[in-house]
């Protein structure tokens, strides 16, 4: 590595610099980016779409605040938080189309809303009663994969499908498809995400890759899994990268809206870079206290992506009281049918474990399940256990 | 000094660096954090991070660099996070690692381990719980070795590194921070690559490693207040195994039973049971007979007990084994 590259780039290192897309400050003022509109027709269609962002990614936040508690009292064995990526995820979602196709990795959880995933849905896996239960062809969206990188290879391949059906650069806005992929920064290492980039690259395949760069995967930082931005990347492989404000909800939906039309359209993968920082634990079984600092915490709090939102909304008289206190109301419920529904979510039952393992059951296995049908029924037949 | 499996294998890596510079840790999270599961904590700390490295999120990476690492003259431990994760790199272990030693007919060495927390039972998301051992054991080349008491875990995590061959050493996660045990580090232990009776009796043998031998230890202490007596062999080796204890023991017994987490189909207790049947078949009272994890994916963790072998699924085999 020369010392003049990498300095050349420490602005942009920081999240810094010129190329970073963005189109409301954390500070909450409207600015423009050379190149990128935010384009949602008249100001006041624009300020009902702003508002439904605001309103997406308080739910969102919600799910994640409810999860997490859940989890703390029991009701779920585990949970990928998501604090802090809302804007990635709300921007991102609401910039696909019905047809277009998500390859989600576990902490999507604002992506599934967007897509019409009951969020109650999402708890299953978390809970320890499936592993992911709704149907990935209703909503277009992949069941949350926890394998670090595989989903992008899967896109990669939906995409090339789309291509064959003739689904790309017809023009027709109802028929044109396009495919989005999320990973995160420590993903990026992975020979899988790299192989997707360059089965891409070569078809010309209609995806997007979307990294959500949260600065950390676990306990490692960012600067372990590459030494140069990582939107830079995407040049290597022959396509372009975008780095957008992942805490900034326009930026992140213009661009990722953008980049989702070259794919439909037939130009190609794009790679967008969401900058964003991962407020919580990695789940709720890491202790970040372990591997970072608080003062990079605080720092990232005065970009929260909600608030800027808020105050842009509030500032420029888009939203009045009621508004919020109608979001606050829906959270609100929002919350009640998570904490009642995930403890309603029924156990599977022991003998489900022998189902779906082929989509032709063996007659091996039909002989295991009644096998173990029998020695359940034989402690029935006892009436107690040992 | 009273321990658990995660700080017997902490202590032994410690020893395993302090005694030979050459010896380095790799892996995700393995530096600052000490693991996911804290079996390398401290150790960057007081070797440095040359020495404790924190991988790129990468597996095949990981396995990959070792391997010239390794050609370089160092001894790495490369720590796989969980088992279901070892897959990307599997190739590099297969392929490469496996087989160097014989290519070069001996002239490239492969003193490395590869250390799997293994199993179930914590109530984990998928790929948190499985048992890949057969995989391994099945390729020429590697040998396969799992610990199950937290004594073994640092003595056994040395000897595995001191091995010139490449070891895969899997760690029953479910144990790492349950049970303490009393070590004496100025014993001698027991040889790698040798299984051990654990507990003496005389009707049936009951065969595990790993997670398993804790079961069956219940299994028999049950069974002995039935008036039935069991003895249980901790294999310790998979690959390559230790027959002599195992066939000792049936000699006495007639009866075996292999206990392990992974599934039945082509798990380490068919390996067992076909040698048993080979080598001591007339003092057979009954067939070998196999408890283990069904031949399905590893299921959602409310339901895990359910999958898992248990010590009534191990009872319930003895009986079978005695009606016979
Ligand atoms: C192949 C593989 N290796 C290791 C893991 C364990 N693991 C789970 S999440 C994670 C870090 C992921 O970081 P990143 O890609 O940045 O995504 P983030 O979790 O920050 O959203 C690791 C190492 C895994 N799930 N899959």
């Amino acid at each position: 590595m020369t010392t003049d590259v990498f300095s050349a780039s420490q602005a942009a290192w920081n999240g810094e610099g010129p190329e970073l897309v963005q189109l409301l400050t954390p500070e909450g003022e409207r600015v423009d980016h050379p190149g990128i509109s935010l384009d949602l027709g008249s100001p006041e269609e624009e300020a009902e779409v702003i508002r439904g962002f605001y309103r997406d990614m308080v739910l969102t936040r919600r799910i994640d605040t409810e999860a997490t508690a859940l989890q703390r009292h029991g009701e779920l064995g585990i949970w990928a938080q998501l604090l802090g990526q809302e804007a990635a995820q709300i921007g991102s979602g609401r910039a696909l189309r019905p047809q277009d196709f998500v390859f989600p990795t576990y902490r999507e959880h604002g992506v599934a809303y967007c897509r019409g995933v009951d969020p109650l849905d999402l708890l299953g896996l978390f809970r320890g009663v499936d592993q992911g239960r709704w149907d990935p062809a209703e909503h277009n969206f992949g069941l949350y994969t926890i394998v670090i990188g595989a989903q992008t290879l899967h896109g990669v391949g939906y995409a090339m499908g789309i291509q064959r059906d003739g689904a790309v650069g017809t023009g027709d806005p109802e028929r044109d498809a396009g495919v989005i992929a999320y990973f995160g920064d420590g993903a990026s290492s992975q020979g899988d995400v790299n192989e997707s980039f360059i089965f891409a690259a070569s078809y010309n395949a209609p995806v997007v890759f979307f990294c959500q760069n949260n600065q950390w995967a676990i306990s490692e930082p960012i600067e372990r899994q590459s030494r140069i931005p990582l939107y830079q990347r995407a040049l290597g492989f022959g396509f372009p990268g975008v780095r957008v404000d992942g805490n900034d909800v326009l930026a992140t939906y213009a661009v990722t809206r953008a980049a989702l039309q070259r794919a439909r359209d037939g130009q190609g993968p794009t790679l967008v870079e969401a900058y964003t920082y991962r407020m919580g634990a990695h789940t709720t079984t890491d202790d970040p206290t372990r591997y970072r600092l608080s003062s990079d915490l605080e720092h990232w709090k005065l970009k929260d992506p909600i608030e800027r939102v808020r105050v842009y909304l509030k500032r420029n008289g888009l939203a009045d009281a009621d508004f919020f206190g109608d979001v606050e109301a829906e959270a609100g419920r929002l919350g009640e049918h998570l904490r009642t529904g995930c403890k309603e979510l029924p156990d599977p039952s022991p003998l489900s474990i022998f189902d779906h393992v082929y989509a032709e059951q063996t007659d091996e296995l039909a002989v295991q399940k009644e096998g173990f049908a029998a020695y359940l029924e034989s402690f029935d037949a006892e009436g107690a256990t040992r | 000094m009273k321990i658990t499996l995660a700080k017997g294998l902490n202590a032994g890596l410690r020893k395993a660096m302090e005694d030979d510079p050459k010896v380095l840790i790799m892996g995700e999270d393995v530096g600052k954090l000490g693991g996911v599961f804290r079996i390398t904590d401290g150790l960057q700390k007081d070797f440095g991070e040359d020495r404790v490295i924190d991988s790129p999120l990468a597996e095949s990476g990981i396995l990959g660099t070792a391997v010239g690492m390794a050609m370089r003259g160092y001894r790495p431990v490369c720590e796989i996070q969980f088992d279901g994760f070892v897959y990307p790199a599997y190739d590099q272990i297969v392929s490469q690692v496996a087989k160097l030693h014989f290519r070069s007919q001996g002239k490239v060495r492969m003193p490395m381990v590869i250390r799997i927390p293994f199993g179930g039972g914590i109530g984990a998301v998928e790929h948190h719980s499985e048992s890949p051992e057969a995989q391994f054991a099945h390729t020429p080349g590697l040998k396969v070795v799992a610990c199950s008491n937290p004594v073994d875990g640092y003595w056994m995590i040395q000897q595995a590194i001191a091995s010139d061959d490449p070891v895969v050493f899997l760690e029953p996660k479910r144990q790492y921070h349950a049970d303490k045990a009393e070590l004496d580090e100025s014993a001698t232990p027991a040889p790698l690559f040798s299984s051990r009776v654990v507990r003496s009796g005389t009707d049936v043998t009951l065969l595990a490693y790993g997670p398993t031998v804790k079961t069956c230890l219940a299994a028999a202490e049950a069974a002995a207040r039935e008036g039935r007596s069991l003895e249980v062999i901790d294999l310790r080796t998979l690959s390559p195994l230790d027959m002599g204890p195992v066939l000792e023991s049936v000699r006495r017994t007639g009866r075996a039973i292999t206990v392990h987490e992974a599934h039945v189909n082509l798990g380490m207790g068919a390996e067992v049971a076909a040698r048993i049947t080979e080598q001591c078949f007339y003092a057979l009272e009954s067939p070998v007979l196999r408890v283990g994890g069904f031949d399905t994916p590893y299921p959602p963790s409310r339901i895990e007990e359910d999958y898992l072998p248990d010590l009534d699924r191990v009872l319930d085999a003895v009986d079978r084994a005695m009606e016979f």
